[in-house]
């Protein structure tokens, strides 16, 4: 501990006011506008910054105190998890497809939040949005840190982890998040704050978060656990900004309304859309599951939304305008991705594989209104035809979305047997789409989303014109090691034989290290 | 009434604390989940700092919550003292 | 407003014909044949007969579905870009009007073994 200096102890208010507001100034020989050239182009009005609170209080002093004893915790758990073996104490390394995703798609993301939060922390013109925004910046970046440094300890043993930050740019299903996050960054500070700190931290990041670290919990991965709660403890203050971000705006001028409103509709679709691989995660890829897709959207998604949304109508905010086709995806779309999931799985730096006979049953269950009726007549064709010898492989590889970069793979709203189709012709191109909310988001700034890069479009121009195995060297991928079902997999083999060697007295120590 | 909640790790840090806002809440629901503890309360939800100082048997900044906190819903309201979280509709 | 933008901008789309070394790219999907996840993919010479598209590529990506070998290519109904077509087999891609990244679906009523009934 620091000797005691015999000194009054600052108010929480008063330290605030100090740290924040009396750290900036009135600049005396440049324009205001000059020194913060973005501030104003997204039609926001902002007439007074000082409005703006954070409602923790926090400030620096106190940030590096608590940051720390956070990276403490996090270090001792993932330090015994290492000299432990935990990896062993995994239910099942199915899970670890769980894990392979999130890596590739979501801990880049952190990265990529991380650009952002420091570039409209230098944009706003706001102290204590400048403040809240560092701090957010650090901590993003911390997230990206961590979960890579957790997740080494698995890369030591299984598969499909050693290439994710080619893969971020390279494999197709992460350009979904990488797009979320670069359509984010390259809109204006004001469009990126209610992006990313209030649809997808305050809206749905609860939805990653909670339950899938729940479900680490469930699944004996305590270096997921770690790295979830570790960040999961910023996340908090994230969604407190995010929320005190849009209150502040739409205070300060009723023209904001309609233009928040809008990207509330367009930022709201892209992260549901985003979050559905969560689901495929919940549903499927959980060994032991804690609850389902549409367990966790009831509690986190409607009870939440509607409380939040509620309390918003007082500025004239409606929820999105795509939340009842939100809901009406629900019970389909984790089946839907899971079956794309499997049937590229020759593409996937990660394991698929045919639901048990039991999983089916508790698919049933959690999925009264869609499951036996649409999608459990197919997992049994694809059961039939992978014990006939004939494994379902789908190499008409599939049409993606130009927003949202997803395959197509969702159904009509109110048609479950119906693939949904729009499509739309801009400068003489024609553009698909998954949805009308995507299309809708194209259409309002065209320009910016024509320049989409989607990678299986790609995968037939330069530098791999079609041919599948040059594409696979060029993301790093090892066929028949990385990709693949599950069953029969080097992972599933080591597996079994480590964890047979650690409750037996032969040499336990993990033999096939790479 | 909507409902807010706050999440927190099940460690024994949080024992005392979540102790406080029960005796503080009467009307709050206390759920035990996987590795976390969520509690659930119609329309607001107070932490009080003298409540969980009692508690705890020591000082406790009511800022030493970010170490353990999960999510939470609802507006913030923090001062020296207590921790607010409200819905206003 | 093509973009929010401070100044005049214009994209540059990365998906042009021009791109594909000669060759362009056609979707297809099946109504109703949900065993494919999302429409099929396929990147052909525009040269090549519809003819040969549909007994080549398209038979071979579709026989997988329990369906497959009791389609009857005459009687199906075929759209492109969501109007009804007809196409002429003989005649190339390019001359039954199917430019790059053209959808076409097709209907076989009556064929729905992996969809429950009374749905």
């Amino acid at each position: 501990m620091d000797a005691k200096v015999n000194r009054k102890k600052l108010g929480l208010k008063e330290k605030y006011k100090l740290l924040t507001r009396d750290l900036g100034w009135e600049p005396s020989y440049h324009a205001k506008e000059k020194i913060f050239p973005y501030a104003t182009y997204e039609g926001i009005k902002i007439h007074d910054w000082d409005k703006w609170e954070d409602p923790f209080r926090l400030t620096m002093d106190s940030y590096w105190k608590y940051q720390a004893e956070k990276e403490r915790k996090f270090y001792a758990i993932i330090d015994a998890h290492a000299q432990n073996n935990g990896h062993l104490n995994l239910t099942d390394a199915r899970y670890l497809s769980a894990l392979k995703i999130f890596l590739q798609a979501i801990s880049p993301g952190e990265y990529a939040a991380s650009k952002g939060f420091a570039r409209v922390g230098r944009e706003f013109p706001g102290v204590g949005t400048q403040v809240a925004c560092q701090m957010q910046a650090i901590d993003e970046i911390r997230h990206a840190q961590t979960q890579i440094h957790a997740m080494s300890n698995y890369n030591r043993f299984y598969n499909g982890f050693h290439a994710f930050a080619q893969q971020r740019d390279r494999i197709w299903y992460t350009s979904v998040a990488r797009s979320f996050f670069d359509d984010a960054m390259s809109a204006g500070p004001f469009e990126f704050m209610i992006a990313i700190g209030f649809s997808f931290e305050y809206v749905l990041t609860n939805l990653l978060f909670v339950p899938f670290m729940s479900g680490a919990a469930y699944n004996g991965d305590m270096a997921t656990v770690t790295f979830g709660f570790s960040a999961q403890s910023d996340e908090a203050r994230h969604m407190t900004l995010g929320l005190e971000c849009i209150k502040f705006m739409l205070e300060q001028d009723p023209a904001n309304l309609p233009i928040i409103q809008s990207w509330i509709d367009k930022w709201f679709w892209r992260g549901f859309r985003l979050l559905g691989l969560v689901g495929t995660m919940m549903d499927y890829m959980l060994p032991k599951r804690v609850m389902s897709w549409r367990e966790a959207w009831d509690i986190y998604g409607v009870a939440n939304g509607t409380a939040l949304f509620k309390d918003l109508a007082r500025y004239g905010i409606r929820p999105p305008k795509s939340w009842d086709d939100a809901e009406a995806g629900i019970d389909h779309m984790s089946h839907q991705f899971m079956l794309g999931f499997y049937q590229w799985s020759f593409g996937t730096c990660f394991h698929s594989w045919i639901p048990s006979d039991e999983d089916m049953a508790w698919l049933a269950e959690k999925y009264p209104k869609s499951f036996n009726q649409y999608y459990l007549p197919r997992w049994q064709h694809i059961k039939k035809l992978a014990e006939a010898g004939t494994p379902f492989k789908n190499f008409g590889v599939a049409k993606l979305c130009q927003t949202c970069q997803l395959p197509t793979v969702f159904t009509e709203p109110d048609e479950a047997s119906l693939l949904c189709h729009r499509e739309g012709d801009y400068k003489g191109e024609k553009y698909h789409y998954c949805s009308d909310h995507c299309k809708e988001i194209f259409d309002n700034e065209p320009e910016k989303y024509i320049q989409s890069w989607l990678p299986l479009p790609q995968l037939f121009q330069a530098p791999n014109f079609g041919d599948i195995g040059a594409w696979m060297a060029w993301v790093d991928l090892k066929d028949g090691i990385d990709n693949g079902d599950y069953v029969g997999s080097q992972d599933e083999a080591n597996f079994q034989a480590w964890r047979g060697l650690a409750t037996s007295n032969s040499n336990a120590q993990a033999q096939g290290e790479q | 009434m909507s409902t807010v909640f706050i999440a927190l790790q099940a460690n024994e840090q949080t024992r005392p604390i979540i102790e406080a806002i029960v005796l503080d809440n009467p009307h709050a629901i206390v759920n035990q989940e996987p590795a976390m503890v969520k509690i659930d309360a119609e329309g607001t939800l107070v932490i009080r700092q003298q409540t969980v100082e009692e508690l705890m048997g020591r000082a406790f900044e009511l800022q030493e919550l970010h170490v353990n906190l999960i999510s939470l819903s609802g507006n913030v309201d923090e001062t020296d003292e207590t921790l607010t979280l409200c819905w206003n509709a | 407003m093509a973009v929010v933008a401070m100044k005049p901008y214009v994209g540059v789309p990365r998906d042009v014909v021009a791109n594909f070394n000669g060759m362009q790219l056609v979707y297809a999907s099946w109504d109703h044949h949900l065993l494919f996840a999302s429409s099929l993919m396929m990147c052909l010479p525009p040269q090549m007969k519809f003819r040969e598209f549909v007994e080549g590529p398209l038979t071979v990506l579709l026989q997988p579905d329990p369906d497959a070998g009791k389609i009857e290519w005459n009687k199906v109904q075929w759209l492109k870009s969501d109007q009804a077509f007809t196409p002429d087999f003989e005649a190339s891609l390019k001359d039954n009007g199917i430019v790059h990244k053209a959808l076409l679906r097709f209907k076989t009523p009556g064929l729905n073994s992996l969809l429950k009934q009374g749905a």
